[in-house]
């Protein structure tokens, strides 16, 4: 009996430092997951905010005021006056021909993760 | 243990037989027992006080050593936190009410050299000199040659001239972090947002410090780590700021003016949402504050908030409208308008004779000085104090600015009657636009005092009532009138019903004593829609000059309104505000203060 027992005490306590073993080296593995991550998410902050600054610096008002007129030919923007207000009775319904198509369009969305 | 018996028999017997007392013998060894014991127990007492000196020593030492290390270790970041994540921010962006950036950070390096470690100095002043313009070669190699083992090359430089410098392949130079503040739309807002500068630096690091605007006054919560992801929200609105700062700077060529400011505020919240000085400057690239000439002609001066001009005429409202409050006048009241008027050796006259009498409304409309300074006679120095005061006249702007502080009104030292009377039109006094936007905003919110704040708020606080709606609604119909068939004819916007009132005050001379002949301060205070108004903007000019006539027009009719009507065309759409036309006055109805 008293045999029994210790074989099966034995036998726990090396199941239990296998289990442990295990556990410390998923944590560690983990931890380094982490910290990957969280440079990962540091590097995308910085290149976020780097992003952010270039839209900002890019959508400056006086950047955008040379570009409209620069364009004017093409787009014919002008500041908006209070004549411009208008009622939505004043709103013609869509016509039934086809949707705006765009000519050449160019795909953007990717371009930013080139190096 | 064996105790040793009280009475021993042998002892007590031989005592018996000696014919003594053998109770001594029983005392006697009671004494020793006792004695024993009592050694015993402080023993025992000494040896566990021991153990606890141990303990307690044992565990001082322990945290005294815990403390030695934490004090001395490098620390570190909690490896698995959330927090540990936010490397970058180390200064908050600023940022206006709809979220678009006024400033941010932007990561850039610095060079630095070692010139001990330096293998050829020459070359290397030579390229470095090639890449920046604007070092000079020679001098340069002077500093790397006189025996200095640091040198500050180049404090902030763009990720290509850092690949340039990188390509010199010279050991001895070095790059430090930084971050840079960055302002990326130039000149906007420029004197709002103040600008940055580097604190304490090394070459690792430097901290970015405020140097004024909001970026001084809130330097704390900016530079606060636990902030650095939230944004500080203004009240500022880009698109607005943008166009008023061009109508403005457009209206200051065309009237050859030198310098101009402009204060768009939401008259219920007192929140300002464009707010313009000019010249005005980059805060990138901030100027340095002048040296010699005068402070108030530098670009860094912010006319709107530090600027403490006699606003003139546009202060006979706030006359109006206490008179009316106190139940003195009523819009259709005849005041005595017949000049000029003299007190003591002093004359007070108008810009002309508008004849022996005016309703109060016509005084107004007319920007007649007899009136106001007769009706100043009747409140008396003592009321009118009050009433500025309560509009916030008798001390500097709360706003968030550091400038602010310092713009405290000037008063007369000693208010006399003659103060009195010459205050009520707004000469002998001097305040900011500020002030007058916050006046102003009083008139036009229906009578409660409005505190100016640069910071977007989520909720109209409503101050302390400092007239009743009904003498702010008489004095906005006034206003209306100013425009609509009085001295600011000019301002009409159709669909906005812009109510405001001119101001024209001489420019003081340097020297105290008098005024200029030709040079004065042009201002427009107006609100819109008068019927309900939403807007308060204060816009002034300084020595404007309007050429187009046969003789130079400086009245602000002339030169001041012009502009202001331009500006509200251009932002009111911007506000939001779509044109609609002015409720009817209903007829036969005079309203009047009760």
């Amino acid at each position: 009996m008293r045999m029994v027992l210790f074989i099966l005490a034995a036998g726990m306590v090396i199941g239990l430092s296998v289990w442990a073993y295990q556990e410390n080296y998923r944590t560690q593995a983990m931890i380094g997951e982490t910290e990957r991550l969280q440079r990962e998410i540091g590097v995308s902050r910085a290149r976020l905010a780097v992003l952010k600054a270039e839209w900002a610096y890019l959508n400056r008002p006086d950047r955008l005021r040379d570009l409209t007129e620069i364009n004017y030919n093409d787009m014919q923007l002008l500041p908006l006056r209070p004549d411009q207000f208008g009622r939505i009775e004043q709103v013609a319904f869509p016509s039934n021909d086809a949707p705006i198509t765009f000519e050449n369009a160019v795909e953007v969305s990717s371009e930013e993760a080139k190096p | 243990m064996i105790r040793k018996p009280l009475r021993p028999l042998a002892s007590i017997l031989h005592a018996r037989n000696a014919g003594e007392n053998p109770d001594q013998i029983e005392r006697a060894n009671v004494r020793e027992r006792h004695e024993e014991m009592r050694n015993k127990g402080r023993a025992r007492a000494e040896g566990r006080l021991l153990i606890m000196g141990v303990l307690f020593a044992g565990a001082f030492l322990t945290v005294g050593a815990r403390m030695a290390v934490v004090s001395t270790s490098e620390a570190t970041e909690p490896r698995t936190s959330y927090a540990g994540s936010r490397i970058q921010a180390e200064r908050a962006d600023i940022v206006d009410r709809k979220g678009r950036i006024l400033a941010t950070n932007l990561e850039t390096h610095s060079i630095y050299a070692h010139p001990h470690e330096m293998i050829d100095p020459a070359v290397a002043a030579q390229r470095l000199a090639e890449i920046f313009p604007d070092l000079d070669a020679a001098k340069l190699e002077h500093r790397f040659t006189d025996g200095r083992k640091f040198y500050w090359v180049k404090k902030k430089i763009s990720p290509e001239q850092k690949q340039a410098v990188h390509d010199i392949g010279e050991p001895g130079l070095l790059f430090g972090r930084r971050e840079m503040r960055l302002y990326p739309n130039g000149r906007l807002a420029a004197h709002i947002l103040g600008g940055a500068s580097f604190g304490e630096e090394d070459v690792h690091d430097a901290e970015l410090v405020g140097v004024a605007g909001v970026e001084k006054f809130f330097d704390d919560a900016l530079r606060d780590p636990a902030n650095g992801d939230k944004a500080l929200t203004l009240s500022i609105d880009l698109t607005v700021q943008t166009a008023a700062e061009r109508v403005l700077w457009g209206g200051m060529k065309l009237m050859n003016a030198k310098g101009a400011s402009s204060v768009l505020m939401d008259a219920h919240t007192g929140e300002i949402v464009s707010m313009v000085s000019l010249p005005d400057f980059d805060p990138n690239n901030r100027p340095n504050a002048p040296v010699q000439g005068q402070a108030a002609d530098s670009p860094l001066f912010n006319r709107a908030v530090q600027g403490l001009y006699e606003l003139g005429s546009t202060f006979k409202i706030f006359t109006a409208a206490q008179s009316m409050e106190l139940g003195l006048a009523n819009p259709e009241t005849k005041i005595n308008t017949a000049g000029p008027l003299r007190w003591g050796k002093f004359k007070i006259r108008d810009f002309r004779n508008y004849g022996a009498q005016l309703t109060l409304t016509k005084v107004i409309v007319k920007s007649s000085n007899i009136g106001t300074a007769r009706m100043a006679q009747v409140i008396g120095a003592a009321r009118q104090q009050d009433f500025l005061k309560q509009l916030g006249f008798f001390e500097p702007t709360s706003v968030e600015l550091v400038e602010a502080s310092g713009a405290q009104p000037l008063l007369p030292k000693n208010w006399s009657e003659l103060s009195t009377m010459t205050i009520s039109y707004g000469h002998g006094m001097s305040a900011s636009p500020l002030h007058l936007a916050a006046g102003y905003a009083a008139i036009a919110n229906g009578g409660t005092k409005v505190v100016p704040t640069i910071l977007k708020q989520d909720s109209v606080v409503q101050g302390p009532r400092v007239m009743t709606v009904a003498s702010a609604e008489a004095s906005r119909l006034m206003l209306r009138k100013v425009v609509s068939e009085g001295t600011a004819s000019f301002g009409e916007v159709p669909g906005y019903a812009v109510g405001g009132k001119t101001g024209t005050a001489d420019k003081p001379l340097e020297n105290g004593r008098g005024y200029y002949e030709d040079k004065v301060i042009a201002t427009f205070a107006a609100m819109f829609p008068a019927h309900d108004p939403k807007y308060v903007l204060i816009l002034s000019l300084d020595e404007p000059v309007e050429t187009s006539g046969d003789e130079p027009r400086r009245t602000a009719g002339w030169t001041a309104v012009p502009v202001a009507a331009e500006m509200i065309t251009r932002v009111a759409p911007l506000l939001g505000l779509r044109p609609e036309v002015e409720p009817a006055p209903l007829a036969g109805i005079t309203l009047t203060s009760n």
